[in-house]
């Protein structure tokens, strides 16, 4: 499929920037989203080309304008929601909760 | 994406983010169904920030580049050769190596997502897999270079491999001049992640 993930050849896209010393996770949470990757493989939940996939499927703008590990989060709650392992709701209820402690 | 890091320096006095505490929910819940122990999570990342990075592939270019034999095979077979020392694993399960010569030089991108060979590279820097490069670099490979600060001669042929799930690559540089007397540790010391992904060259020793 010519998704939006099929940046090749592309225009216009800007300059490429790097940073020195670049730390693998920018954010904590980058790292946890990382991990639970591979945790979910390990058991088995869903492949990695239903994970890519996952990511291909998003919508056009949000995938240019969200970061990497953003696009690992969507996948998580797409095939999350798909194979009835964690409902949205259910996923919004429990990040309420935890807004409300605090992050706590 | 490319403004990423104009904002991490922040986040240490910050309150969590939506997407922190989202990520939060996600491992709680999984955590709740016994179906992730975040022990392991933290394993993982621990992994993967101090064990497996550049300093893997380095010591296979320092190899390549003091042992024929291994350059051999490791031009024939990439992940054999690799994993005789040590290095394989998830994301590098197939890889091939290809060389830097006088008339040839390689830069390696996954223009779809991010596909890096995880076990000799570790994890790829954001430009790697962010829409600039992955667009820019298979349509004007030399103005990538040229952001990068390379510059070659319009007669080298440059080759751009667009990495894919199955296959990862391996860029073998080209070794510095003036490095005859420098030991397999001390050239692989010189060997930079992105002169294995291309957008670099090795420099030959400061002193």
């Amino acid at each position: 499929m010519n998704g939006i993930h099929d940046l090749g050849g592309m225009h216009g896209l800007g300059p490429i920037d790097r940073e020195a010393n670049e730390p693998y996770f920018h954010e904590e949470w980058e790292g946890r989203v990382f991990g639970l990757f591979f945790a979910s493989f390990a058991q088995g939940h869903f492949n990695v080309d239903q994970f890519r996939h996952a990511i291909e499927r998003m919508d056009p703008a949000e995938y240019l304008q969200s970061s990497y590990y953003e696009h690992w989060l969507h996948a998580f709650e797409t095939l999350l929601q798909e194979k009835g392992i964690i409902g949205l709701e259910e996923l919004d209820r429990k990040q309420a909760e935890l807004s409300q402690k605090g992050g706590q | 994406m490319a403004q990423d890091h104009d904002h991490h320096d922040h986040h240490h006095n910050a309150p969590p983010s939506d997407t922190a505490m989202r990520v939060k929910a996600l491992e709680t819940l999984l955590s709740e169904k016994g179906l992730v122990d975040s022990s392991a999570i933290d394993a993982i990342i621990e992994l993967y920030e101090t064990k497996i990075g550049p300093r893997n592939g380095a010591a296979v270019v320092a190899r390549a580049w003091c042992d024929p034999d291994y350059k051999a095979h490791l031009l024939k077979n990439g992940s054999e050769a690799i994993a005789e020392l040590g290095f394989q694993g998830v994301q590098g399960e197939d890889m091939m190596v290809v060389e830097n010569t006088d008339s040839v030089h390689n830069i390696v991108v996954c223009t779809l997502c991010s596909c890096y060979p995880w076990p000799t590279l570790g994890l790829p820097p954001v430009w790697y897999k962010s829409a600039p490069y992955r667009s820019k670099v298979v349509r004007d490979p030399r103005g990538v270079l040229e952001e990068f600060g390379v510059e070659l001669p319009e007669s080298v042929e440059i080759r751009v491999w667009d990495s894919n799930a199955e296959l990862r690559y391996l860029v073998l540089p080209q070794r510095p001049a003036g490095t005859d007397d420098l030991t397999e540790e001390q050239l692989a010391e010189l060997v930079t992640r992105d002169s294995m992904i291309g957008t670099g060259l090795v420099g030959a020793p400061a002193n």
